[in-house]
């Protein structure tokens, strides 16, 4: 193959740019500034309002990681998992089983949450991807099951109650006591993730995992091993997602197994879908959407979920490419 | 410990029907429509809700459990021909989503409807006792009743679809839509009904179940993941596959539950069996799934033509 054909698929094959289309340039970078921005600003200037409160967005930028995660698997990879909630719930406990024994130093927590998840999905990934289709997702939704009976049924570190983490981890200068810092710290690790998808899936290996998406046929008959391909992807997400369990389990002091139930798993796939799969924004559009609809519609009544829940099946029907399909397209049918 | 485990036993056999119930339901649909129902759970609910009110207005549980039947089935009828219909022609994720959201809607709507506390359903004298199958073994009345009434509808379902003009068709359907669908038959309306049949079963699991445990909002949402359990070790599509996939799973959780502790106990440091035995066990049905998958990705029975 020439250079300028080998350029030219490349070209093709690539993720529209960082940030998309030159609206969805200016809408991303906004939205992100936002994000970071007006939740400081309201810290300082003392507004006790909870959507743009520092808790409220720390929360939803952690879900935002796990997005970001499952769309590296999800929207890029095609795999259809409906059991990430899982890589939370360990990330989680990674944070809070240590603490519990005394064990504080944020160097153990964090790189146990992405070592232990990762495990996870390397173990669960191995057999789950021996299938596809249909038996994927029941699978994955299964094996998300098991470790919530299994955390369900550790009685030392509170079972069915959950366990509070009374301290949260300590990295040395930097202290996460401190909300602001805690904050800042998730956000830093949101920009990392999508900046590590971004160079994940315009590398080679990315390449080869979104062909598989594809057209998994075509890949093996290139030679491919698209198992051990689309297994290592399913471990990088399942990483990512256990720190962001870390961030979650550091940020609400609390942890229960009710972290890891599948309901918590399909939230975590509408955000995907909802923000836009394969876009690196999207899950992050997806999870603020996703979060703020929630508390403003539980804010108004106790029966949210009837409303909340018909919102969610018209946007899978009605919205192509969510959100971010609609912002790249500057808001225009297609 | 021989008393212990028959009882035990039953009491297994008793969960298996019950998935058996549901995971039918699950597997007619999937194998027929290629649809993907994660609401089947609120199914479930919804037929133990109609039974505990139609319960106190009839003022006898089996009556209920009769008229709570066709009641279910229409709701079945009504949302296929309302939403899942519209969804067939998506892909699996699109099923997996809309169904989420239902089960969202479902357990909003029977909180609307029935409030938050779980109801109980109060049976007649003649269910409510216990009988000596064996000698020295009693054994309550009731689960013995949902025990019998599950081999039956799993002895009917094979008649239905072995023996009768529309389990030809649905076995045709599951073969080859498109053919069935050439001859002149009306797909649609076999759909319809197929979904109703699933979701008839689904509730008489849900009426069967409710005298014992209440019928509670969400009841559904944790077994049915148990039932999904259930055909991807049976082979998804697969009536038999679902039937000794759901027996195998009732058994193994129920036994694994009362005995694994002891038989740790016999290998390893008593304080750790106790530990040990009740998490494992509560993982056993995944680690089964786990080894079947390992040596037989489509399952123990799969279907033979997809």
């Amino acid at each position: 193959m020439s250079d300028t054909a080998s350029a030219q698929l490349n070209d093709h094959l690539r993720v529209p740019d960082f940030f998309g289309s030159s609206t969805g340039r200016v809408v991303t970078l906004v939205f992100m500034a936002v994000l970071l921005l007006v939740p400081v600003a309201a810290h300082f200037l003392g507004i006790r309002l909870q959507l743009v409160s520092l808790d409220f967005i720390t929360r939803i930028l952690c879900l935002a990681i796990a997005a970001v995660s499952l769309n590296l698997i999800l929207g890029f990879g095609g795999m259809i998992s409906f059991g990430h909630a899982a890589f939370i719930g360990i990330g989680a406990y990674c944070v809070g089983i240590p603490a519990y024994h005394g064990y504080g130093s944020a160097w153990l927590h964090f790189p146990l949450a992405v070592v232990a998840s990762a495990a996870f999905a390397l173990i669960t990934g191995a057999i789950s991807l021996r299938t596809r289709g249909v038996y994927f997702i029941m699978i994955t939704m299964a094996f998300a099951q098991m470790g919530y009976y299994f955390f369900l049924s550790l009685e030392e570190y509170g079972g069915d109650d959950g366990l509070t983490i009374y301290s949260r981890s300590v990295f040395g200068i930097i202290d996460i006591e401190d909300k602001m810092v805690l904050f800042l710290l998730t956000y830093a690790c949101l920009v990392a993730a999508i900046y590590s998808v971004y160079r994940i899936v315009n590398s080679r290996f990315g390449m080869v995992v979104r062909g598989c998406n594809s057209n998994e046929a075509r890949m093996k008959a290139l030679g491919y091993n698209t198992y051990a391909y689309k297994l290592t992807a399913y471990v990088i997400a399942g990483g990512m997602c256990g720190l962001a369990g870390a961030l979650l389990g550091n940020f609400t002091t609390f942890i229960s197994p009710d972290m890891m139930s599948w309901s918590r798993s399909g939230e975590l796939m509408f955000m995907v879908i909802l923000g836009g799969t394969g876009s690196l924004f999207g899950p992050v559009f997806g999870a603020v959407t996703f979060v703020f609809i929630e508390e403003l519609l539980s804010s108004f009544t106790t029966y949210w979920a009837l409303p909340f829940g018909i919102l969610l099946i018209l946007s899978v029907l009605f919205i192509k490419g969510g959100l971010n399909g609609l912002i790249q397209r500057g808001w225009k049918r297609d | 410990m021989s008393t212990l485990f028959l009882i035990q036993f039953l009491n297994g056999l008793q969960l298996g029907v019950l998935l058996f119930l549901l995971a039918a339901g699950l597997t007619l649909v999937f194998g027929i429509m290629d649809f993907v129902n994660l609401a089947h759970g609120s199914l479930y609910m919804v037929g133990a809700f109609f039974c505990a009110t139609l319960t106190f207005w009839t003022g006898s549980f089996v009556w209920a459990a009769l008229l709570a039947i066709p009641l279910t089935a229409l709701v079945g009828l009504v949302l296929e021909i309302g939403v899942i219909r519209h969804l067939y022609q998506r892909d699996h994720l699109d099923h997996v989503l809309a169904t989420f959201g239902f089960i969202l809607i479902a357990d909003t709507l029977v909180h609307l409807i029935w409030g938050p506390e779980g109801i109980a359903i109060p049976l007649p004298g003649y269910l409510r006792g216990q009988v000596e199958v064996l000698p020295g073994i009693i054994f309550p009345t009731f689960r013995l009743v949902i025990i019998g009434s599950g081999l039956l509808v799993a002895f009917g379902l094979y008649w239905l679809i072995g023996r009768t003009r529309l389990g030809m068709l649905i076995r045709a359907g599951a073969s080859n839509r498109t053919m069935v669908s050439a001859l002149g038959i009306d797909i649609k309306t076999l759909f319809t009904a197929v979904f109703a049949l699933g979701a008839v079963l689904a509730g008489l699991a849900g009426m069967l179940i409710a005298p014992i445990t209440e019928a509670t909002i969400g009841m559904g949402n944790d077994i049915i993941i148990t039932a999904f359990v259930v055909i991807i070790v049976g082979g998804i599509g697969s009536m038999k596959g679902a039937f000794i996939g759901a027996l195998l799973i009732g058994l193994i959780d129920t036994l694994g539950r009362s005995f694994l502790d002891d038989i740790l106990k016999l290998f390893i440091p008593i304080n750790a069996a106790e530990t040990a035995g009740p998490a494992i066990s509560s993982m056993l049905i995944y680690l089964i799934m786990a080894a079947v998958l390992a040596f037989r990705p489509q399952g123990l029975f799969p279907p033979k033509v997809r």
